[in-house]
């Protein structure tokens, strides 16, 4: 041993602070989480209380705790033109944020997120499809026609990544440049559907591309509450294991852990989360990067914490790129598609730096 | 405990590639300290981690009755500790969450609260002299700092047969003598260690049995004084060397070319 006996008195008291500072910084992350919570929720009745008619924030509130105190066009206004926008925004930055933070952790790479890895180019294909050539799933409504499509193209692709992991056990790198090969093959084949669209269905589809929440309703809204409601528990449960994994495979393998399993099962939560979401919003770029790499910074990687935040910052970036959406030209709405990479390609290079840095 | 370790007939390698064909080495004593040394690319790791079954097994590893082999890897995961000669650098988990989630994420113990897993977490911090960097991400710490940490995240489970991959490789050469030191103690509770190491120096020193692999086969084994001879360094290293007994009883290899 290292330690003597004179340093014993000096060590307790070492253990003591560190022990102290540890409690601390538990208690910290807690104060993060309920901060985050806080500004979801702000940024959320902010997203409400903007739009082509400007609504006091105190309207907002109201309406939303004692909808019969506000005036019936305001109530309207919120609950059923608003609302679902603002709840769809906060939910698919909370389905992509999550499906970020754990493709980041079985890829073992920082820079993985369901945009990168092609899910939002197999989105594009299969809504491209539907609105070029309308193919698409027989008995569904005109509806859901796109968003179908688009969610089996999203599902497929992450579970065609799946098989590729499985065959001949390809390392997690490989996964990775598949991810990227699967991207170009996507922009590849919609950029032959729109060499081959009409005018109007080429506009449709653009459109679509760009991300937008426009085609949020609350059908949607419900659709995608429940599969987010779903799929955390079970991300929770996988918390301590994907905190492991970040210590290396061997190593995680040498604590018991299944790793080929735990992968699996993450894969078919983020299929689940990226597809869902993608499905309904179009292609929103970013957020499952910048989300967990905020999250990150403030609370670090014990999964415990880190994926209820990663939940928390997507679901604020996007609600705030939303309320961007609506302010940054008087009248009119960018889709919000746009915003989301405007703001991630300045923190995508500023973590490339900060990396390089390292 | 006090079992002792058998390892029969094993067969191990990779999808393609199969390393070890029918291997053995028996009689390892509970208490023991094994080094397992040799060549680059002599098999030394991929033995270690056949013993932790991290890659396709066939054979016995047999722990008094039980075949390490046939049980689940949770319930081997108690009995086998593992430290893989490489660490990850990007990992901005401290040293004491990845001690907490070394005993948190298949427990050993399911009655511990978390109150008990840090205790024994900080015990095992404490006992490595590595309170001071505890609240330190394992990204921001030296190479040898590093090794550390990534030993305790293996001690810290307690397990019967400790396997380390090269757990010196980055220390300075204080902190090798204080590892060595640690691994015998914790040897000396009954427990089995086996590591591999390239200072036949400190393999003579430190090792019970020291096991020259070479070309993924026993060239020999046993006591440093029988197995660490200039025949064995010329014919596995291709060294010329002379191998001298120092005042204090231990060998000293002294390469002459």
């Amino acid at each position: 041993m290292s330690v003597t006996n004179q340093h014993i008195p000096v060590l307790k008291a070492k253990r003591k602070e560190v022990e102290q500072l540890y409690a601390k910084k538990l208690s910290r992350r807690w104060l993060v989480l309920i901060a985050l919570g806080i500004a979801c929720l702000l940024s959320f009745c902010l997203d409400i209380s903007t739009g082509p008619s400007l609504l006091k924030f105190s309207d907002v509130l109201k309406a939303l705790f004692t909808p019969d105190s506000v005036a019936k066009g305001t109530s309207i206004i919120i609950w059923k033109v608003r609302m679902p926008y603002a709840v769809m925004a906060v939910l698919v930055g909370m389905a992509l944020s999550l499906a970020g933070a754990e493709m980041q952790t079985i890829l073992n790479n920082p820079l993985a997120s369901p945009f990168t890895l092609g899910v939002s180019a197999a989105a594009s294909l299969g809504a491209g499809l539907a609105i070029i050539l309308g193919i698409g799933i027989p008995f569904l409504s005109e509806n859901w026609i796109v968003s179908g499509n688009a969610f089996i193209f999203a599902f497929g692709s992450v579970l065609l990544l799946q098989a590729l992991a499985k065959w001949r056990g390809a390392g997690v790198d490989v996964l990775v440049l598949f991810g990227i090969a699967l991207v170009f093959t996507f922009n590849a084949l919609v950029a032959l559907l729109h060499f081959i669209a009409t005018p109007e269905a080429l506009q449709q589809l653009v459109f679509w591309n760009m991300g937008s929440l426009a085609r949020s309703n609350w059908d949607k809204v419900q659709v995608l509450s429940i599969v987010v409601a779903i799929i955390i528990p079970f991300s929770m449960l996988a918390s301590w294991k994907m905190t492991a994994l970040r210590l290396g495979e061997e190593r995680a393998q040498s604590f018991g852990i299944n790793v080929k399993r735990l992968r699996f099962f993450s894969m078919l939560r983020i299929s689940f989360l990226s597809a869902t979401a993608v499905s309904f919003v179009g292609t929103i770029g970013f957020i499952g990067l910048v989300g967990p790499h905020i999250a990150k910074m403030l609370i670090g990687e014990d999964h415990r914490y880190w994926f209820p935040a990663s939940l928390l910052t997507g679901a604020l970036v996007m609600s705030l790129a939303s309320v961007a959406s609506k302010l940054l030209v008087p009248g009119a709405l960018v889709p919000v598609g746009v915003v989301t990479s405007l703001v991630g390609i300045p923190v995508f290079l500023y973590l490339i730096i900060r990396k390089g840095k390292k | 405990m006090k079992e002792m370790l058998n390892i029969k007939n094993l067969s191990a390698g990779y999808p393609k590639k199969r390393i070890f064909e029918h291997f053995n080495v028996t009689d390892i004593d509970a208490g023991n300290i094994v080094a397992l040394v040799g060549p680059n690319a002599a098999g030394k790791s991929t033995l270690l981690k056949s013993i932790a079954s991290l890659i396709n097994v066939q054979g016995e590893i047999n722990l008094g009755n039980d075949n390490l082999v046939q049980l689940s890897q949770e319930n081997r995961s108690k009995i086998v500790g593992y430290m893989p000669q490489h660490q990850k650098t990007d990992v901005e988990l401290t040293v004491l969450e990845a001690l907490i989630t070394a005993l948190k994420v298949s427990p050993l113990d399911h009655n511990d609260n978390s109150e008990q897993t840090k205790t024994k977490a900080f015990d095992v911090l404490e006992q490595m002299d590595l309170i001071d960097i505890a609240l330190e991400p394992l990204s921001n710490l030296s190479g040898g700092q590093r090794q550390m940490a990534s030993l305790a995240q293996a001690i810290v489970r307690k397990p019967q047969i400790l396997l380390l991959d090269e757990p010196t490789s980055a220390l300075d050469l204080n902190h090798q003598i204080t590892v060595m030191k640690m691994i015998k103690e914790y040897a000396s509770k009954g427990n089995i260690v086996i590591m591999v190491l390239h200072d036949l120096n400190l393999a003579s020193r430190w090792a019970d049995i020291l096991v020259v692999l070479n070309n993924a086969k026993i060239y020999s084994s046993g006591k440093a004084f029988a197995v660490v001879t200039p025949t064995m360094l010329k014919e596995v290293y291709q060294v010329e060397a002379r191998v001298e007994n120092c005042s204090n009883g231990y060998l000293q290899i002294m390469v002459d070319a």
